[in-house]
């Protein structure tokens, strides 16, 4: 019975797949899901906060070993970032439209603009591409990490379906399953870590994301901070090697990094 | 007192209003601009209050946000003909017509500029207390009302001083003392000639 339905439903995706505005007779509108897809096969990005942080990290991947590695981490405003999984033009477009509007309200309200308020603009404009005949969803998936004077430390999760969602703690791109895994082991202690161990902690749960037989090294490497205090700052290159000994020190961080092909979603 | 030209219309107008609970707006010129300017406002604490994600607009932000309308219409030659003191916690600013801003310990608008600046520039210090502070308004509203042919001796005298606080007076009459001006009546021989 369930193969019938199964084979219904691969015989059927063809017909309402190939329209965003058009329904699935599930209810499903195929074509943010593959939009969806997309985030999925991008590398990984974790997110985390504390009472006072935020960090962000990724996963740079590169083309072949003559190439640099693509930029996954950026600043939108002093007090915001993202980390970005999916179609990197998509994200830049989106990043360029978050930059303006920070600015924008900088300019006639003297003040950094609350994250949440943002993210929900960005969410509603995610929503307006499913629901036009004349466009298609961003093919890109957004933490977005912001510092607010009034109501402190934010992770946002946007998705091409338009849904926002707030994290204390999460991952997205390949195999994040494994840093989720290892991000609820220990999210309960974040919000005393401390700034460093914080970092250290997002390079961990990282790490268990790579590929088999690759390794977490200052060029594939990406962190960034917020917070209380502390304007947006990228930590790369020999700045994140700091980081990634301390993470040797530590005996490594590969928890949950064996379990994370099978698991992928 | 809102003038007609020189006919004294209404007066008691209310030219100082909060702008949500933390904020106080005064305003000098005209009182349909400054009626257009406070629905405005309101209309930004609404949108604060249907976000519902805890931020709320302080005296800071509102003196920007006028900042930018204020020099937005005199750059389209329409401007909002106002003079504005906006006053919160730990907050001074104004803002006029054509869209200068400042912000000092104390600021006045119009003839107080020039009547009640250099009363507050001797007699101000960072240390006054609410009624020390309360009599020397006072003591300048008076030398307005004495000076100041278009002035009345009706005011209002607001306060805000925490996040929530913000609340305006009635108007009450100042009292005043003409006898100092006997001197000034000079000889007027029955007509108040020459």
């Amino acid at each position: 019975k369930s193969s019938k339905k199964a084979d219904f439903v691969a015989m059927h995706r063809n017909m309402y797949d190939t329209d965003v505005t058009v329904f699935s007779p599930e209810g499903r509108l195929l074509q943010v899901e593959y939009a969806m897809e997309s985030t999925k096969q991008g590398s990984a990005c974790v997110g985390l906060r504390s009472e006072n942080y935020v960090v962000i990290g990724a996963l740079k991947r590169s083309v072949n070993e003559m190439s640099s590695h693509q930029k996954k981490l950026m600043e939108i405003d002093g007090h915001m970032g993202i980390a970005i999984a999916g179609l990197t033009a998509d994200a830049r477009s989106i990043a360029k439209w978050m930059r303006n509007e920070c600015l924008n309200h900088k300019y006639v309200y003297g003040s950094a603009m609350p994250s949440k308020r943002l993210c929900e603009e960005l969410a509603d404009k995610h929503q307006r591409t499913t629901q036009t005949y004349v466009r298609r969803p961003y093919g890109v998936g957004l933490l977005v990490a912001a510092y607010d004077e009034a109501t402190g430390p934010h992770l946002f999760q946007t998705c091409p379906s338009g849904n926002l969602y707030e994290f204390y703690a999460t991952a997205i791109g390949a195999r994040s399953q494994s840093a989720k895994t290892y991000l609820e082991k220990h999210f309960e202690g974040f919000p005393s870590t401390e700034k460093d161990d914080l970092i250290v902690h997002a390079l961990k749960a990282l790490s268990g994301c790579v590929t088999g037989d690759g390794e977490l090294n200052k060029d594939n490497a990406s962190i960034a901070i917020v917070g209380k205090d502390h304007k947006f700052q990228l930590i790369e290159g020999e700045n994140v090697a700091v980081y990634l000994d301390k993470l040797e020190v530590d005996g490594g961080g590969t928890e949950g990094g064996g379990d994370g092909d099978a698991m992928e979603e | 007192l809102c003038s007609y030209g020189s006919m004294e219309k209404y007066k008691a107008p209310r030219r100082i209003r909060t702008v949500g609970d933390n904020c106080l707006i005064g305003a000098s010129g005209e009182y349909s601009d400054f009626q257009s300017v406070m629905d405005t406002l309101e209309g930004m604490v609404q949108d604060d209050v249907n976000y519902d994600d805890g931020e709320k607009s302080d005296a800071k932000s509102i003196h920007s946000y006028l900042r930018a309308v204020m020099y937005q219409r005199r750059s389209k030659m329409n401007p909002l003909w106002n003079d504005i003191i906006i006053a919160g916690k730990d907050f001074l600013g104004y803002v006029d017509k054509i869209g200068t801003t400042y912000e000092d310990s104390f600021i006045a608008t119009g003839f107080g500029s020039y009547l009640a600046i250099p009363i507050l520039r001797s007699k101000w210090r960072p240390d006054l207390t609410e009624g020390e502070a309360r009599a020397l308004l006072e003591d300048c509203l008076r030398v307005l009302f004495y000076r100041d042919c278009r002035a009345l001796n009706r005011i209002q005298i607001a306060k805000v001083q925490g996040d929530d606080d913000a609340v305006v007076s009635d108007p009450y009459e100042l009292e005043t003392n003409w006898s100092g001006f006997e001197a000034t009546k000079g000889d007027m021989d029955g007509d108040g000639g020459w």
